[in-house]
């Protein structure tokens, strides 16, 4: 099964409600698989006229309480970020799907990262943070579908898969466990005002500071909560290493191969993967930044999660990065290659 | 807006005087007892929230709020009833309308209650927008939700600029007409006519009940009223969308005393926005929801 297509099978088997999106490649599967199995289980699904419309859609219905998911990739996830801003500023549950493709502007269909600060930083306007997760196999794109709703109804808040053209595109094996969505009460949800409650509204507007400022310190603290439950990430050959990598998606896949042929060559080589990318793993990279001696990300982007890796070990050890950009995909030996002249380098200092 | 206001406050004497309960400590009053010779025959909607409303003096926004709660009320659906807030004066019509509402970003009012109706298909939806909202910004989410017989009401405030924003040129302004951001009067060769959008739209099949209603005069409110209790009955028989448009004012942004833009409206406006049903419900289609009373 395609990576797009065992999200969009996963949605369905999530009890979402409705779907609304608009075709881009790569991962305009996920509408069509839809298009083909919603309607006959009583779910709705709309092809929009625009992202703009799709995510606004996506607020209504998740303002009236339902379980809904909208997918793109990077032009249209760029023009649905005013309506994520709002839907986090009402604190509204969704899960949003980016199959990122390189930019920028209509750059190029074959897959990319350069959405990484897009995600985990906002995004759109105001202070605001998004549940961000980072599959790296098609099994993945599956379960974080699962966990996403999930983690978007637990916390009101919109999460995002940040996914790429490759791990869309590519063919797996998935298998969809027994999942039972958890049933969650959305008293303010808006579904018409019967006279046993005062009147719903779904609002991010609050025009004193001085409520805006109380609402925002609200946020903070979710974010905060997020920070200190949420996190996950996968540990690979770390116990005794000595050079940390740091990669997520597609990137994490290509860099266990590394792992594995810098193990080959006595290199004692670790990789931790990042799956939420917000909240980040910053402790656990902060704790081998105490035992190791290097730190390289491995991006397909100009260098992005490398900001978060520094400000994670905050100076403890050298932090690197190593990218392809332009939908060019990196391979092992070049990422050891880098690694091993920063070896070079680094004991030379 | 006075005018209307005194009409629809007619209040008529009880002829039956000698029933009549005079409270204790108004008997020795001189002044004659109001409280109880008179029948009630006009109020405020239950469910319009009774405290003051941020409008200017004179603005129409108000009173259309009034006259859908009136359709509400009158039509016994507040529990199912959600409505859809603009950006734009209107922001804040959740403060006022005693309903579920949901706000909505600028422009994409119709793309949210698509999103409400779509999943609660029996509800009863409407949005409230301004021209710059509905006309401007909006226009893909309101042309193509009408073109997908979306079963909502649209109810289309047109004061020809923007108020929220202070008085810029809106895709109504008309022609010639002063704005802050046409300060020499609307420029037809540079930016085109004021649209009219009832028209625009009306000829899309998705579209099932089309009308343009002013609210300046009290027959005109009273019309308005209609408009929008037919709009919401025919909710009922999912055909399509009713899009009901309302020629207000902005006394504050036209720069005119409230009772010069009742004037304004007549001499000006509704001569370049003419007023009536542009599209009507054909008789079969009608034919349930009289089965249905
Ligand atoms: C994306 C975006 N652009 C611009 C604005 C600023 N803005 C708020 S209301 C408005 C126009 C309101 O005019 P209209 O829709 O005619 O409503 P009115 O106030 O006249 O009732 C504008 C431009 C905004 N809030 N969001
Ligand atoms: S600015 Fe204009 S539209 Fe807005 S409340 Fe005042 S009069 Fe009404
Ligand atoms: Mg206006």
């Amino acid at each position: 099964m395609k990576g797009n297509e065992a999200m969009a099978e996963a949605a369905i088997q999530a009890g979402c409600d409705a779907y609304f999106g608009y075709p881009i490649t790569p991962q305009s599967e996920v509408l069509e698989y839809l298009a083909r199995e919603m309607p006959a289980r009583g779910r709705v699904v709309l092809q929009a006229e625009s992202e703009v419309a799709s995510i606004n859609m996506i607020y209504g219905a998740a303002g009236a309480g339902f379980r809904v998911m909208t997918s793109s990739s990077s032009p249209g996830i760029s023009l649905m970020q005013e309506g994520i801003s709002y839907i986090a500023g009402a604190e509204l549950p969704c899960l949003i799907a980016n199959v990122n493709r390189a930019g920028p502007g209509l750059g190029t269909i074959q897959p990319g990262q350069g959405d990484y600060f897009q995600a985990t930083k906002g995004g759109g306007h105001g202070d605001y943070k998004l549940i961000v997760l980072a599959p790296s196999s098609v099994q993945e794109m599956a379960d974080f579908v699962f966990l996403g709703f999930e983690l978007a109804d637990k916390y009101r808040n919109p999460a995002m898969i940040l996914s790429d053209g490759a791990i869309g595109q590519m063919m797996e094996k998935v298998t969809f466990g027994k999942f039972k969505p958890t049933k969650f009460d959305k008293p303010w949800a808006t579904t018409g005002k019967p006279p046993t409650r005062e009147r719903n509204f779904i609002t991010s507007l609050h025009i004193k500071p001085e409520m805006l400022e109380k609402n925002n310190l609200r946020l903070v603290e979710k974010y905060k909560k997020m920070r200190e439950t949420e996190v996950r990430y996968e540990e690979i050959e770390t116990d005794d290493a000595e050079y940390i990598l740091v990669a997520y998606g597609l990137c994490a896949r290509i860099c266990h191969k590394t792992v594995n042929l810098a193990r080959e060559k006595g290199i004692k080589v670790g990789l931790v993967r990042p799956i939420t990318l917000y909240p980040f793993p910053e402790k656990i990279l902060s704790e081998l930044a105490n035992k190791t001696r290097l730190m390289l990300t491995v991006e397909m982007n100009a260098g992005q999660m490398v900001e978060d890796v520094k400000l994670s070990v905050n100076g403890k050890v050298p932090v690197e990065y190593y990218g392809r950009m332009g939908g060019m995909i990196p391979n092992p030996e070049e990422i050891l290659n880098k690694l091993e002249n920063l070896i070079k380098t680094s004991h030379a200092i | 807006m006075q005018s209307e206001e005194h009409t629809l406050v007619e209040e008529k004497l009880i002829t039956d005087k000698e029933n009549a309960v005079v409270p204790e400590d108004l008997k020795t009053a001189e002044m004659p007892c109001i409280t109880d010779e008179y029948e009630i025959v006009y109020q405020r909607p239950k469910t319009l929230v009774d405290v003051s409303m941020h409008y200017c003096p004179g603005c129409a926004h108000s009173l259309v709020h009034k006259l859908i709660m009136e359709a509400i009320d009158e039509l016994g659906i507040q529990e199912q009833t959600i409505g859809v807030a603009p950006v734009g004066c209107a922001v804040f019509a959740y403060d006022y309308m005693d309903i579920d509402m949901s706000e909505a970003a600028h422009g994409r009012a119709c793309a949210v209650a698509t999103g409400i109706k779509k999943l609660m298909p029996d509800k009863y939806v409407f949005t409230y927008q301004g021209d710059g909202d509905l006309a401007a910004i909006g226009v893909a989410e309101t042309l193509h939700a009408i073109n997908r017989g979306e079963n909502i009401l649209i109810v289309f405030m047109n004061n020809a600029v923007y108020g929220m924003t202070s008085g810029q040129m809106a895709p109504t302004t008309l022609a010639g007409m002063k704005t802050t951001t046409s300060p020499y009067g609307r420029d037809t060769s540079f930016y085109g006519f004021p649209i009219k959008v009832s028209e625009l739209i009306a000829p899309l099949p998705g579209a099932f009940y089309v009308t343009r209603q002013t609210v300046n005069n009290a027959t005109a409110v009273r019309k308005t009223k209609k408009a929008l209790l037919n709009a919401f009955r025919y909710q009922k028989l999912k055909k399509g969308t009713c899009f009901v448009e309302i020629i207000g004012n902005c006394p504050s942004n036209w720069k005119m005393t409230p009772v010069e833009t009742l004037k304004f409206v007549d001499d000006e406006m509704i001569k370049y926005f003419p007023l009536g049903d542009i599209k009507l419900p054909k008789g079969e289609d009608l034919k349930n929801l009289q089965e249905d009373k």
